[in-house]
């Protein structure tokens, strides 16, 4: 894309009514099609010994990253939680690395993507919240340490979801703006540095997305005897008299 | 100056100081952070995949401040609404 457009939404192919065939579809879809065709090649023929495909092991070496990832954050079995955040992660990676075709415009590079992702998160807090501790309990998250704290929690709760969407989205149309106006500028040489700086900044960002979700889905599923026992053991090891706050990773 | 010339220049003004202004603290920030990861990563080396992992969420969260910035002055960039008005005005008015 150039300087002319901000958002890959701008771009439309294909005007039918008020349906707008955008760049930002599109590009959805090619991803999803890359997403989903990589893994039915690579998983028609598994082995389960040494002798397997290029692609199985690739892979298998992603989702064991990605399990001891989220079994290191939340020290449960990360099998309820990896269909989410690998899809989370797979998406954004497979988005900005595709980046470097060229005429493909970014997907997450759109507000709309970013946003989509991080309502996705919003909503998967609070189901793997009750699913792991029941109804009540995690509703009682929000007025803990005091009732009084509901707004705040519920206030964080939304701007830690626009955070996530905005980080991403500002990280990635930045990328794709400063790779624009260097080759209006100069034709190829800072572009392209700028252009494989913007690969590592997407791969980190895909990353901290995925972690960030899995941190708060985490963070929403602490019992509340268990935060007791963590400020308990955190005061006897302070050495000080009064509780200490504990506060929402947000 | 005309209406057009002076929202160009606030614009663009404005543009450049969000930006310089505002990356002066998550700079000096994650400058901090990365200066005390590395230190405890030099104590503990064991410790450094837990290290990195929390430096990386802790420096996207600090960054996040300077991407808003970025954002802002972008916007006024590419996407000023202000701008978009006058030029609209301008070709509705005559």
């Amino acid at each position: 894309m150039g300087v002319d457009k901000f958002s890959p939404d701008q771009w439309v192919f294909f005007e039918w009514g008020t349906f707008h065939l955008n760049a930002t579809i599109v590009f959805t879809w090619v991803v999803m099609a890359v997403l989903v065709g990589v893994s039915w090649l690579v998983t028609r023929k598994l082995s389960s010994t040494k002798d397997m495909t290029r692609g199985q092991n690739v892979l298998e070496t992603v989702v064991v990253f990605l399990r001891a990832q989220i079994r290191s954050l939340s020290n449960q079995d990360p099998d309820p939680y990896l269909p989410f955040i690998g899809t989370l992660f797979l998406f954004i990676v497979t988005a900005s690395v595709l980046s470097i075709l060229p005429g493909f415009a970014v997907p997450t590079a759109s507000v709309t993507t970013t946003v989509a992702l991080a309502t996705c998160v919003l909503v998967g807090v609070p189901i793997y919240g009750i699913r792991n501790l029941g109804f009540a309990s995690y509703l009682k998250n929000y007025v803990r340490p005091t009732p009084l704290m509901l707004p705040f929690n519920i206030i964080g709760e939304i701007t830690r979801t626009v955070a996530l969407a905005i980080r991403l989205f500002g990280n990635m149309l930045s990328g794709d703006k400063i790779v624009a106006v260097l080759s209006l500028i100069a034709p190829i040489g800072p572009a392209v540095i700028m252009n494989a700086f913007g690969l590592l900044v997407g791969v980190i960002q895909a990353y901290i997305f995925a972690l960030l979700a899995m941190v708060y889905i985490a963070s929403g599923m602490q019992r509340e005897d268990q935060m007791r026992r963590k400020i308990a053991a955190k005061v006897t090891a302070a050495g000080t008299a009064g509780p200490q706050k504990e506060r929402n990773p947000s | 100056m005309t209406d057009v010339s002076i929202i160009g220049m606030c614009s663009i003004l404005g543009a450049g100081l969000t930006i310089a202004i505002g990356s002066i603290g998550p700079a000096l920030g994650e400058a901090r952070a990365l200066a005390e990861a590395l230190a405890g990563i030099a104590r503990q080396p064991d410790e450094a995949s837990t290290i990195t992992r929390t430096l990386f969420v802790g420096m996207a969260m600090v960054e996040s401040t300077a991407i808003y910035c970025l954002l802002v002055s972008m916007i006024l960039i590419f996407a000023n609404p202000f701008w978009n008005y006058v030029v609209e005005a301008a070709k509705t008015g005559g």
